[in-house]
């Protein structure tokens, strides 16, 4: 990220905005119930929508019939493929492989059909519920086994086409059921094994996961002929605003999007989701629609994609690691949604920060007859991080080494390769592991039927380096900062606060900021890969310091120097020393009236080179961490007694936010971990599609001890040498849990660790000591 | 097909409400859409995470699986109708201490839950807290901050049972 407009002033001393447990700025609204969803909101004349979506798995439409929803009370509006004919209807940033509504074919079961706009709900489901559609059903490929195998459905023919924010080069064309396929070489595998190697070689399982943003997707969608606007609780507005454009034919400027709070992403609400139809159906009914998904529906929209792995990995017999061989495959659903990045990212996981003489990593995105799978916090890392690091304690246990002394002799150190052209390793993972191990109270004598786990990963952050943002002070020195990082929980707008109330020496009371309205908010790639603080904190950084260029400007003509650097900002004032001058009077001053403004534009874009997925990451998300958990060895029951992880932040701009973004990753790597799970049936019904049956983690299941360590280096590319965090845990978590369970003996390969699976690992265990 | 409509009476907040909504509405529906008091949440609709309660008749439902028609001739309290009470200045100004709030989508539902378990009186060990919150999801935060808000807020109105 290159130099700003003028030096960028440590502005610390002078002000304590960065570095200070501010509250949060949308809190009171929050806790108050006034901040206001996309479910919450209305517009003039809205009508309600309400989805058709398929009952089978695999299938071609024969008939479809609305007629009778069409003469219903109160519809407006039914929306079908046939609608579609005057535009190009495929949409899917990765690949355009996925229709607005199904045209002549369904896919997966919750595939949309139809969709119906109503004056009131219940007029929209009692419509959906008459339509008839019938098909007939094609041979179905649930699980990655059947989508793999040589007689295989084929789920997509035609050509692979590429979507507009892929970001990883040449797409190839399909292979049968793969969509995409990624690998990673380095050093020649054949000729490094030897006789005497140790060899660790398994076969893995990673469950599907459902995200659950306890709000669901929602969005509502106007169409005025010329103009498209949405309401939409998007992580990612602006690419949502190019790709709606794109399917209907408009400007991208000719599209609008505003995103109030979000009720929870987690990367369920990247990229676009609901908008194509819910734009589609308010095009039809030429009127206002919102569309608010079930539980059941969001969980057919996007989920954690499942995955099945195979890992070799050798080494010397005094631990030192030599190569590694593996080969990923992931579920991606029927259509590609995020697949290709995840599939990329979890290659980038597979051989962990260590040190290699040679490593082979093909992973592959393979289509099946079940719900697209997308982005999930961690993705990619959380896949692979249990697998490699149970591999890594598995050779520590066979070589005698203790696992936290096999990290210190094989982890890479700072300024190494971690990814061939890529980035280099920009954190001290040592340093970070043994503050973990040391916080478990590492090599203290162990109580029965417990055992201690940790893990260290990285996870490839910030996605492509492109955010701006718009600082404006008005003539009362008042700030708002423009900036198109959407709040979603992680608190993104008190920290985008807190970075402009630093630069500019303002009280936090002074700033605001607004939700993301695109018509407004200058550009930001996206909300996800923990890039906001990091990336878009960066361009507000830089829009702030624009501010202050212009007020030292002004300030300098008035006290008559022309160096202004002899100037000091010192609380909302600029000083020669001898005279001061607020903000306000400066501003005065400068439109010789009470009115005016000044605005700050910050810019961030790739330093050098393209801005690729090669090239990056923007810096690598340490996901480091540590467990202690207790087995019933009768019940194959565990429970954690203790996390503990690290938050590598280079500089926390919010501590406490920083710690409830582990504290919310560690629960949800202890469910990834222990019992969440979507289950398919053979015929690719969904089984367990509500909260009864789908289990997240309640405050019952919070470990006794929860440990946020944040680690302050100062090496982050973003403001104040701060980088991005919130997803480290997840990826860690699971991975500590794994080896803790190794710890006692209980080696797994299958998550989640749910007491059944833990119970017959156990007697399984038991017959192999008997039998030797 | 419009389906015949009775009238109930409702106080709701305090403020008398006429009930007039066909006789399978939900409660929650009813309090969102005809009320248009969005403080009370929808996720699960099963009874599972809370940020649909409400207190009728100072006992707390969740608003996804009681019907309107059950909550006629009752009195309703939401969220909004907590909001200006003193207990509540305090409640928000010690869960913002402990940055308990992340996307906030939960927050109203554990406010209700914790302002039930004051208004019962009754002091409640760490542990009983534990439990009563369990019907409240969170997805965000890791319920630890919302746990020891949680404590705290008791602890001030009613002290902790031993
Ligand atoms: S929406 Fe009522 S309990 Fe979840
Ligand atoms: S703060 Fe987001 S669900 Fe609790």
């Amino acid at each position: 990220m290159s130099a700003p407009t003028i030096d960028e002033r440590d502005l610390r001393v002078e002000s304590g905005a960065v570095g200070v447990n501010h509250d949060r700025i949308d809190g009171p609204s929050k806790i108050s119930g006034k901040a206001q969803y996309v479910g919450d909101l209305n517009v003039p004349g809205m009508l309600y929508g309400k989805v058709f979506r398929s009952q089978i798995a695999h299938g071609r439409i024969t008939r479809l019939d609305v007629s009778i929803a069409e003469a219903m009370d109160g519809v407006v509006a039914v929306l079908v493929g046939s609608d579609l004919t005057d535009i190009d209807p495929f949409y899917g940033h990765a690949i355009r492989d996925r229709p607005i509504v199904a045209l002549d074919r369904v896919r997966f079961v919750g595939e949309p059909i139809a969709a119906v706009a109503a004056k009131t709900m219940a007029q929209a489901e009692a419509a959906a519920k008459s339509i008839i559609v019938e098909f007939e059903v094609l041979p179905v490929a649930a699980d990655l086994d059947t989508a793999l195998a040589a007689d295989a459905p084929i789920i997509h023919d035609g050509k692979t086409a590429a979507g507009f924010a892929h970001g990883l080069g040449n797409l190839p064309d399909r292979d049968g059921n793969i969509c995409y396929s990624y690998s990673l070489n380095t050093g020649d595998l054949g000729s490094v094994t030897s006789a005497d190697n140790i060899v660790v070689d398994h076969e893995y399982i990673f469950p599907a996961v459902y995200q659950y943003s306890m709000e669901t997707h929602a969005v509502i969608a106007e169409h005025t002929g010329t103009e498209i606007r949405l309401w939409a609780n998007c992580q990612h507005p602006f690419l949502v605003q190019s790709e709606i454009a794109t399917l209907f034919n408009l400007p991208i400027s000719s599209v609008r999007i505003n995103v109030p709070y979000l009720g929870g992403g987690f990367g369920s609400k990247s990229y676009t989701k609901m908008e194509p139809i819910a734009a589609a159906l308010a095009r039809k009914a030429m009127r206002p629609v919102r569309i608010v998904n079930e539980v059941s529906e969001s969980m057919v929209t996007t989920r954690r994609h499942n995955m099945k792995c195979r890992m070799v990995t050798t080494a010397k017999s005094d631990g030192e690691l030599v190569s590694r061989d593996v080969q990923i495959w992931l579920d991606t659903g029927a259509y590609a949604d995020n697949g290709p990045r995840v599939t990329a990212t979890a290659g980038d996981a597979a051989t962990g920060p260590y040190r290699w003489q040679a490593t082979q990593v093909r992973a592959h995105c393979v289509y099946t007859n079940t719900a697209p799978s997308g982005s999930y916090r961690a993705f990619g890392a959380t896949h692979l991080q249990w697998v490699g690091e149970s591999q890594v304690d598995e050779i520590a246990r066979r070589a005698g080494l203790d696992p936290l002394e096999m990290r210190r002799r094989n982890l890479l150190r700072r300024g190494e390769v971690v990814r061939v052209n890529g980035k280099p390793l920009d954190a001290d993972l040592i340093g970070d592991i043994e503050k973990v191990a040391a916080s478990l109270g590492w090599g203290e004598e162990r109580k029965q039927n417990r055992g201690k786990g940790i893990s260290v990963g990285l996870l490839a952050a910030g996605a492509h380096p492109v955010s701006m943002a718009s600082v404006r002070m008005d003539a009362t020195a008042g700030v708002s900062v423009l900036v198109g990082s959407t709040e979603m929980g992680q608190g993104t707008r008190t920290v985008m606060a807190q970075i402009a109330a630093q630069v500019l020496t303002v009280p936090m009371s002074t700033v605001s900021v607004p939700e993301a309205d695109t018509r407004f908010t200058p550009y930001d790639r996206s909300t996800g890969a923990s890039r906001s603080t990091t990336v878009a904190g960066k361009a507000v950084e830089r829009a702030a310091l624009a501010v202050l260029a212009l007020l030292l400007e002004t300030a300098g003509q008035i006290f008559g120097v022309a160096d202004v650097s002899n100037l000091d900002v010192v609380d909302g004032s600029i000083t020669d020393g001898k005279l001061s001058k607020t903000f306000s009077q400066i501003i005065k001053k400068r439109f010789g009236f009470v009115g005016g403004e000044l605005i700050g534009h910050g810019e961030v874009k790739p330093e050098g080179g393209s801005g690729s997925y090669e090239e990056g990451p923007v810096f690598w998300e340490v996901c480091i961490a540590g467990a202690e958990v207790e087995v019933d060895k009768n019940t194959g029951v565990i429970k954690i007694i203790r996390t503990s992880s690290v938050a590598d932040v280079g500089q926390a701009i919010n501590p406490a936010q920083v710690e409830r973004q582990d504290e919310g990753a560690t629960l949800q790597g202890i469910g990834n971990a222990l019992f969440e799970e979507i289950l398919y049936s053979s015929e690719g019904d969904l089984l367990n599609d509500s909260l009864l049956d789908y289990r997240i983690p309640t405050i019952l299941d919070m470990p006794e001890t929860m440990n946020c360590i944040i680690v302050e280096n100062g090496d982050g590319p973003g403001p104040f040498g701060s980088k991005g965090c919130g997803e480290g845990a997840l990826a860690a978590i699971p991975a500590a849990i794994v080896n803790a369970l190794g710890d006692i003996g209980i080696e797994m390969y299958e998550l989640p660790l749910t007491p059944e699976r833990v119970w017959k690992r156990i007697q399984e265990i038991q017959e192999i000591q008997k039998s030797k | 097909m419009s389906e015949p409509v009775e009238k109930f009476l409702c106080v709701v907040n305090g403020k008398q409400q006429i009930m007039e909504v066909p006789d399978n509405t939900l409660l929650l529906d009813w309090i969102r859409t005809d009320l248009g008091l969005t403080g009370t949440k929808q996720s699960c609709e099963v009874q599972v995470c809370g940020v649909c309660t409400v207190l009728v008749d100072g006992v707390p439902v969740s608003g996804c699986t009681t019907l309107a028609y059950e909550a006629r001739n009752s009195n309703v309290m939401t969220i909004e109708g907590i909001r200006g009470t003193a207990f509540y200045q305090r409640a928000e100004e010690i869960f913002m201490r402990h940055s308990a709030v992340q996307c906030g989508f939960c927050s109203p539902g554990f406010i209700l839950t914790v302002f039930t378990l004051v208004n019962a009186g009754r002091k409640l060990t760490e542990h009983e807290i534990k439990q009563a919150l369990h019907g409240n999801l969170c997805r965000c935060t890791g319920y630890k901050s919302i746990f020891e808000a949680a404590i705290e807020v008791i602890n001030s109105e009613v002290g902790l049972g031993k």
